[in-house]
């Protein structure tokens, strides 16, 4: 499953935005030394083709309900999890800009989820420990089911932790994970299922391209040591993230990305209160009314506050508040309609 | 018509959007990359309860569709079908987060109702934000804009040609799966004692279009580099655009500009 721009924070997703730039440079920098140009077309042709089975329904027996593909451990299962990773980024990208799946902020976090753990973890230490050298049915048919399933199972947790920290979602952690981890428990044996079909598939009709995939071993090989560097970085990245969290607000509520990159958001205000306060009092029906009274209600509740941050911030939302957003919505709408036909316009012109 | 289908045609839609040729679609495209990542960040970094404040975010994407001619509907379809994992997961808000946040009147309206509303404006917001930039942008533009980010050129060089490749893959499963459900019709899917050979087949035959392909590319001199064509230049309309644009999403996170709208409005009433 993916997560969307609307449950994660900027911290948390620009945190895994950082962590999955760092794979993915590294990455390229490995598929760039061990590449031959043959690679290229077929990277984006194997992406294209898993982003087009994505598509095809599975139907999931004895259920009646269907599934689909995700397709990181067929990718990586042919072609070594470098290039699947950066595969599975790319079409994770091209999946979040044009079906809105995901989002862009979250693209990170989408690209750690369903591209780091079944290509760096699953399928190096479950995948590749299975199979070993000697290349079997059995072997390829229990490694790659409990690979795409532990793949999947830890990237749902990877979706789980990610919404906790950003805490937009008021699910209990616990619970979120419980659900979490056993949809895609259904979710990962289908996968493992389909993922064992092809491979098998494959390697009845054209056993080369799974022992010797395109040209040698050296793609299917990785070193434990990036992997752990890179699962330190994230360990930190999260600690990190965690601590803040614990600091702040003991309800978390106003936990935010201005509060956790230290920015002084609460000073802002004031002198953009001021001058607005001044411009109100003049433009008002009543112009002795008073306005600061208001000011701290607008914006962000501050931290020191004795009453329960409740009460601080509700008049957002009371009449004044409604007025204003229809009016906005009023406004937002006009301005499109009138650019609407500003463009019209400037294209009779321009023909 | 099946789902394939419908994700065909809407890649076709967006791609033809991207080739009109309007004031927005003239902009650096990667003036409107970092101004499309701005304005999701600034959107998700509004507080958890913020509702009123997100109202003039909108402001933005209705600007795109107006000058850039997109039509609304294309957005709203994509935002409804995005939709079941947001509500999947936002849906429990105003169940697990009951204390009373606000009084309408005299009807109190609890912090999870509010939290989950601005939920659902924050996905609206940041789901048509993405969307108008890929109908405003060609992938071509795109590509370039991502390696003028420096995005590495692999990755890049991927990505352009993946999108170049969906096409042609999508309508060979969309002839595959047809003449499936022709063969096997009433049945949800493909069946379990098919799923290798249908997707094993499918594969082998992209394995060697890549070849055809990789062939294809050696005869017209390919080298390893893949070289964009175009080029564009920063001129000042696209630097005053970021610049409006980035002052403008500030100015709405810092100031509640509705609820002061509305204080000014109702002035002595409330």
């Amino acid at each position: 499953m993916h997560m969307a721009d609307a449950l994660i924070s900027p911290a948390v997703g620009s945190a895994m935005w950082v962590v999955t730039a760092g794979l993915i440079s590294y990455s390229a920098k490995k598929v760039k030394k061990e590449i031959d140009d043959k690679k290229i077309p077929l990277m984006g042709v194997m992406g294209a083709f898993i982003f087009a089975v994505q598509m095809i329904n599975f139907s999931i027996p004895a259920t009646g309900s269907s599934g689909h593909l995700g397709g990181a451990m067929i990718l990586a299962i042919l072609l070594g999890p470098y290039t699947a990773f950066l595969t599975m980024a790319s079409i994770l990208t091209i999946q979040a800009l044009f079906f809105a799946d995901g989002g862009l902020l979250a693209l990170g976090c989408n690209i750690f989820n369903l591209g780091f753990f079944p290509c760096f973890i699953a399928y190096p230490l479950l995948y590749k420990k299975i199979v070993g050298d000697q290349i079997t049915k059995q072997r390829i048919a229990i490694g790659a089911s409990l690979a795409a399933v532990i793949g999947l199972q830890l990237g749902a947790f990877g979706v789980v932790v990610e919404t906790f920290l950003s805490g937009i979602s008021e699910l209990p952690f616990t619970t979120f994970l419980i659900v979490m981890q056993s949809i895609h428990l259904a979710i990962g044996l289908v996968e493992g299922l389909v993922t064992t079909a092809v491979i098998l598939f494959i390697f009845k009709e054209r056993a080369e391209i799974i022992q010797g995939f395109p040209s040698g071993k050296t793609l299917g090989n990785l070193s434990l040591k990036p992997i752990l560097t890179i699962m330190l970085v994230v360990a930190l990245v999260t600690g990190g993230m965690l601590s803040w969290f614990a600091s702040g607000d003991p309800d978390g509520l106003e936990w935010s990305v201005t509060k956790v990159t230290g920015l002084e958001e609460l000073e802002a205000p004031e002198g953009i209160y001021g001058v607005l306060a001044d411009l109100q009092n003049k433009v008002a029906i009543f112009p002795d009314y008073n306005f600061r009274d208001t000011n701290q209600a607008a914006g962000e509740p501050s931290s020191g506050q004795e009453a329960p941050a409740w009460a601080a911030v509700d008049s957002g939302l009371s009449t004044a508040g409604v007025v204003g957003s229809i009016l906005t919505l009023v406004v937002a709408g006009g301005i499109g309609k009138l650019l609407q036909i500003v463009h019209r316009r400037h294209k009779k012109f321009a023909h | 018509m099946n789902k394939i289908e419908h994700r065909w045609l809407e890649l076709r839609h967006f791609d033809e959007l991207a080739a009109q040729d309007s004031l927005i679609h003239q902009l650096h495209p990667g003036v409107k990359v970092v101004t499309t990542l701005l304005f999701i960040v600034m959107v998700a970094s509004f507080s958890k309860y913020e509702l009123v404040g997100l109202f003039p975010m909108f402001i933005y994407p209705a600007f795109l569709i107006g000058l850039g001619n997109i039509p609304v509907a294309i957005l709203l379809k994509r935002v409804l079908l995005t939709l079941p994992f947001v509500l999947f997961i936002g849906i429990f808000n105003p169940f697990l987060d009951q204390a009373t946040y606000a009084y309408i009147g005299s009807f109190a309206v609890s912090g999870g109702l509010i939290s989950f509303i601005s939920i659902l404006l924050r996905f609206t917001l940041s789901v048509s934000a993405t969307l108008l930039l890929v109908a405003t942008t060609s992938m071509d533009a795109i590509g370039l804009a991502l390696s003028k980010l420096r995005v590495p050129r692999i990755i890049v060089i991927q990505i352009l040609f993946m999108y170049r490749y969906i096409y042609v893959l999508i309508e060979e499963v969309m002839k595959t799966i047809r003449a499936h459900s022709l063969r096997a019709p009433y049945r949800n899917g493909v069946g379990f004692k098919v799923w290798g050979s249908l997707v094993g087949l499918l594969l082998l035959r992209t394995l060697d279009r890549a070849q055809r392909i990789y062939q294809a590319m050696m005869c017209r001199g390919f080298d390893g580099q893949v070289r964009i064509m175009r080029s564009w230049k920063i001129r000042t309309g696209d630097i005053a655009f970021l610049v409006v644009w980035t002052v403008f999403f500030v100015l709405v996170r810092l100031v509640n500009i509705p609820h002061w709208l509305g204080r000014m409005l109702l002035g002595g009433f409330s």
